[in-house]
């Protein structure tokens, strides 16, 4: 099912400790624990907080993702408009860009 | 023994974990009326502090998603998120089995809940309480209205869910205090988190102010999406306040968009003595 592994794992990412360990020793097993495309394992693997945010990942779980791969928060945002501009629309979700 | 408090305040991550990208007269006002909102909430007395928050996947997922959630722990812990990005240090929160079990039974009587023994709080409960309890030594029973996962309960459930907890309240001993945290509107963590309306803010604290359910109850989903984001989703924990304290009104203490903080952020609180209900000397 498209998305919802995805949010799946970053849900379980940001609250669970032993999670947390494996993606860090064992990024490619952790993945298969989970129905990803293979877009949305390169967008994870890269990482691309963009295209992750354009797929439609809920911005309550994105925005944990970005700090724990170092993204300071005026970058997240960024990242977000400049995967807008590369990819398009944000796909599905509730957590659009809509003009200012 | 009665609802001894009841308000309703903000709780974005922003108000601890980005306080150096506000204005200071901004950080300094609102951290100012949020130590005013303690204040008030400590000359009540209280036994315990329901939050009725709005959590953003820290317990929670679509894998099992509960419409309504009530916390039924020995304690808690939070915040779930680093300490240095929400600017607050992990804690245990005392919670109360006992008192918990009773209310979600009472409650239960009005309202399907679902209940929870585990529960790690996130921002939206752990900003709260760093102003409200900053010692953590008061007792805290979380409860959880899912504005996160689509499909969303209609928001006369959120009502209703506060007028049973009312009852719930009523028929319990203890004093009991009640704060619902939320946005208005607010469009958080996506491009345009800074983005606040206003209109729509100053629109709906009045209405919540006054206690006109029927107004209250008119937005819909599709009408918040549009003028809210999907933030403003979060009014439902204002909505259920409103239900618990029918026929009082409430005084808006402070509102300012303080776009940093990524939503308006507002305190307000109940008058109690107004609701013709039982109230607590």
């Amino acid at each position: 099912m498209i998305l919802y592994y995805l949010q799946k794992l970053l849900f379980q990412l940001n609250r669970d400790p032993a999670t947390r360990k494996q993606y860090e020793s064992d990024f490619d097993g952790l993945l298969m624990e989970y129905d990803l495309t293979h877009e949305e394992k390169e967008a994870l693997g890269k990482p691309d907080i963009g295209l992750l945010y354009v797929l439609g990942v809920n911005g309550q779980l994105l925005m944990h993702y970005a700090a724990l791969k170092g993204y300071a928060w005026p970058d997240y945002i960024q990242s977000m408009k400049d995967g807008v501009a590369q990819h398009g629309p944000v796909r599905a979700g509730i957590y659009t860009m809509v003009e200012d | 023994m009665a609802l001894v408090f009841a308000g309703v305040c903000s709780h974005a991550p922003g108000i601890t974990g980005r306080t150096h990208l506000a204005k200071p007269e901004d950080k300094d006002s609102f951290h100012a009326a949020y130590d005013g909102m303690r204040v008030s909430l400590e000359e009540t007395r209280p036994d315990a502090l329901i939050v009725i928050g709005a959590e953003h996947f820290a317990n929670f997922f679509m894998n099992n998603m509960p419409t309504f959630a009530i916390g039924m722990g020995d304690s808690y812990e939070g915040p779930i998120e680093d300490e240095a990005w929400l600017g607050i240090k992990k804690h245990k929160v005392p919670g109360n089995r006992d008192l918990s079990t009773r209310l979600i039974q009472r409650v239960m009587q009005d309202v399907d809940v679902s209940y929870a023994e585990e529960w790690k709080f996130d921002h939206g409960i752990m900003v709260p309480l760093n102003f409200l309890t900053p010692r953590y030594d008061l007792d805290i029973i979380p409860i959880n209205i899912n504005c996160q996962g689509p499909p969303l309960s209609p928001l006369a459930r959120s009502y209703a869910l506060g007028q049973a907890l009312r009852r719930a309240c009523d028929e319990t001993p203890e004093r009991i205090a009640l704060v619902g945290t939320g946005g208005i509107s607010h469009w958080p963590a996506t491009p345009n988190s800074g983005k606040i309306n206003e209109d729509f803010d100053r629109e709906f604290l009045g209405i919540w102010a006054a206690n006109k359910k029927s107004e209250l109850l008119a937005y819909t989903d599709e009408d918040i999406y549009r003028r809210a984001g999907q933030g403003g989703f979060e009014i439902r924990t204002f909505i259920a306040v409103a239900g618990a304290t029918a026929g009082a009104t409430a005084d808006i203490r402070y509102y300012r968009p303080i776009p940093p903080f990524a939503v308006g952020c507002t305190i307000g609180v109940v008058n109690l003595q107004q609701a013709g209900m039982r109230t607590a000397a």
